[in-house]
């Protein structure tokens, strides 16, 4: 097991890569918080680190940390870099709202971006269910390293609630992205825009992301093209076709 | 024997919003015949994935959208039918609550309505539920900068969970009844992964109180808890829309010290009703017996005022 101040290894080669020129960026209790030197200004960075669930104290002091970006102002970019659990699975958490700490965190992402702080999320380990949303998907442009390992549920759960065989769910991963764990299938859908490569420097790379951040949510035409998500952006344009050909009507 | 045809006799208005349809819901919020739908069933826009598990499709995919007025007023809708597949996201169900909420910004309704009941994210499309789950988010946190109040009302039979709760919890504001339950992680999700000891999900009493509407209502996650009708949730969706807070850096600032304060002062409580205590319920055992209108004179007699900055 990890300690729960030291980040993961590949947590801490990643940092190593971003910031050659040392850093500012804590680890305690598997969250992430900090920043550092990038390009003419500095690089906030949120996460989770060590397959850590999160659960409502996480997501109330990462939230709290972005606020505090958005407050001082000046465009700094937010990097989130996600190797979690899903959401912590206790009575405890949901007694005290888990639904609201998770939303907020997002909120705060979206505010954050919404306000000219460029939000990126980098995938490099696992994510799954709320946290996965809290984080990594409430970002403007999602990245993943080559092994990341998303998944909305593992096969076996998927196999319990559907009442499938897991031998067959395995035979249909194999065929179907929509439904499958791993990081592929995410591409395929566009929820994870672009896969980086290792080989290249990790800055560069981060740097690209800020600088060509789409300014609306691309996701959905991403699923398209990919074959991920098939019908999800025709659909969603179908309804806007439907909702503003007819505004004028009774206004 | 004076058996009663209950539901055929009563009011749209006074039927239960928790055994009506989806549809017989908005029929009942809107005012009479203003509802339209987009992409209506007869377009049998259908799930393309549910016949690779051998499952029935609905002609909506359990998720309705369109327009109406509420009191006189153009508002955009969307509502999820908790009787297929549990209201869960899927592609088409998901993409087409995405649709609606990018139109509010071109449309600029008074509001934008969620009619949740879902279960959360539909296993057999997962990764595409999931995303559209984050989509939504995305754009009911642009709409809610734009000045359209995204109001969600919460009281089907699904519940609101999974990621349902994440997007209830990204509204400008929610109003829940009894039988609405507002959560992440189910009872049964719980359960399964930590045993029983750390969730039976069979009581029932301790999964009302534990996310209800009372216990959402007192703690600030839900902005108005109202009778299990139509009625009230139209009335309570009408009074909310001049009240609802914009998304703005102030909203989350004070949300922000919202959840610290819940977390410092009740994140050692063991159950519900010690919380309730600590808020000045004298009889906190009582609580979830309460008719709604005792349950406002409660709310009205506690020392604070409960706050919802979201």
């Amino acid at each position: 097991m990890p300690d729960e101040t030291t980040p993961s290894a590949r947590l801490a080669a990643i940092l190593a890569a971003l910031f050659p020129d040392g850093h500012a960026v804590a680890v305690a209790d598997g969250l992430v918080t900090g920043d550092g030197p990038f390009g003419e200004g500095r690089l906030a960075v949120i996460g989770i680190d060590s397959d850590t669930a999160l659960g409502i104290e996480g997501a109330c002091l990462l939230a709290g940390r972005v606020l505090d970006v958005a407050r001082a102002g000046g465009g700094t970019p937010i990097l989130v870099l996600v190797d979690s659990d899903s959401q912590r699975m206790s009575r405890r958490d949901e007694l005290l709202g888990l639904n609201e700490y998770l939303a907020h965190l997002a909120k705060a992402l979206l505010l954050a971006d919404a306000q000219g702080h460029p939000t990126i999320g980098l995938l490099y380990g696992h994510s799954a269910a709320g946290a996965f949303i809290a984080t990594a998907l409430a970002t403007r442009v999602l990245a993943a390293l080559p092994g990341a390992h998303p998944s909305v549920m593992d096969l076996p759960s998927v196999a319990r609630v559907t009442k499938l065989p897991l031998e067959k769910l395995e035979a249909m991963a194999r065929s179907t992205s929509v439904f499958a764990p791993g990081l592929d299938n995410m591409v395929r859908t566009g929820a994870v825009q672009v896969t980086l490569d290792p080989a290249k420097p990790l800055g560069a790379q981060v740097a690209a992301l800020i600088a060509e951040a789409p300014t609306s949510d691309t996701r959905d035409a991403l699923g398209r093209e990919r074959g991920g998500r098939p019908l999800a952006h025709d659909i969603a344009a179908r309804v806007m076709r439907e909702a503003e050909g007819r505004v004028v009507r009774g206004v | 024997m004076d058996w009663k045809p209950v539901a055929l006799s009563t009011a749209p208005l006074d039927q239960s919003w928790y055994e009506a349809s989806a549809r017989a819901r908005l029929a009942g919020l809107l005012d009479a015949d203003t509802f339209e739908e987009f992409i209506g069933p007869a377009q049998r826009m259908m799930s393309p994935h549910l016949p690779l598990f051998e499952l029935p499709r609905a002609f909506d995919d359990g998720m309705i959208v369109g327009r109406g007025r509420l009191d006189g007023r153009d508002v955009l809708v969307a509502a999820q039918e908790g009787r297929f597949m549990g209201g869960a996201f899927g592609e088409i169900h998901g993409a087409k609550l995405v649709g609606l909420l990018r139109a509010a910004l071109a449309v600029k309704p008074a509001a934008l309505l969620i009619l949740f009941d879902t279960g959360g994210v539909r296993l057999q499309e997962a990764n595409a539920g999931e995303t559209a789950i984050a989509e939504i988010m995305r754009a009911i946190a642009v709409t809610r900068a734009a000045g359209i109040p995204v109001i969600g009302l919460i009281g089907g039979r699904a519940g609101c969970y999974g990621g349902g709760g994440l997007i209830a919890g990204t509204c400008a504001h929610l109003v829940i009844s009894e039988g609405g339950r507002l959560s992440v992680s189910g009872p049964e999700v719980i359960e399964t992964n930590r045993g029983a000891e750390e969730f039976d999900s069979r009581d029932r009493a301790l999964v009302w109180r534990t996310m209800g509407g009372k216990h959402r209502r007192l703690i600030g996650a839900a902005d108005a808890f109202v009778d299990d009708t139509i009625g009230a949730f139209r009335a309570a969706a009408l009074a909310a829309i001049p009240t609802a807070p914009t998304f703005d850096l102030a909203s989350l600032e004070a949300e922000q010290a919202r959840l610290e304060a819940r977390l410092a002062r009740f994140g050692d409580a063991q159950d519900a009703t010690e919380i309730w205590g600590r808020l000045g319920v004298n009889d906190p055992a009582a609580v979830p017996g309460l008719t709604t209108e005792a349950f406002d004179t409660l709310l009205d007699s506690l020392p604070e005022r409960p706050h919802h900055a979201r």
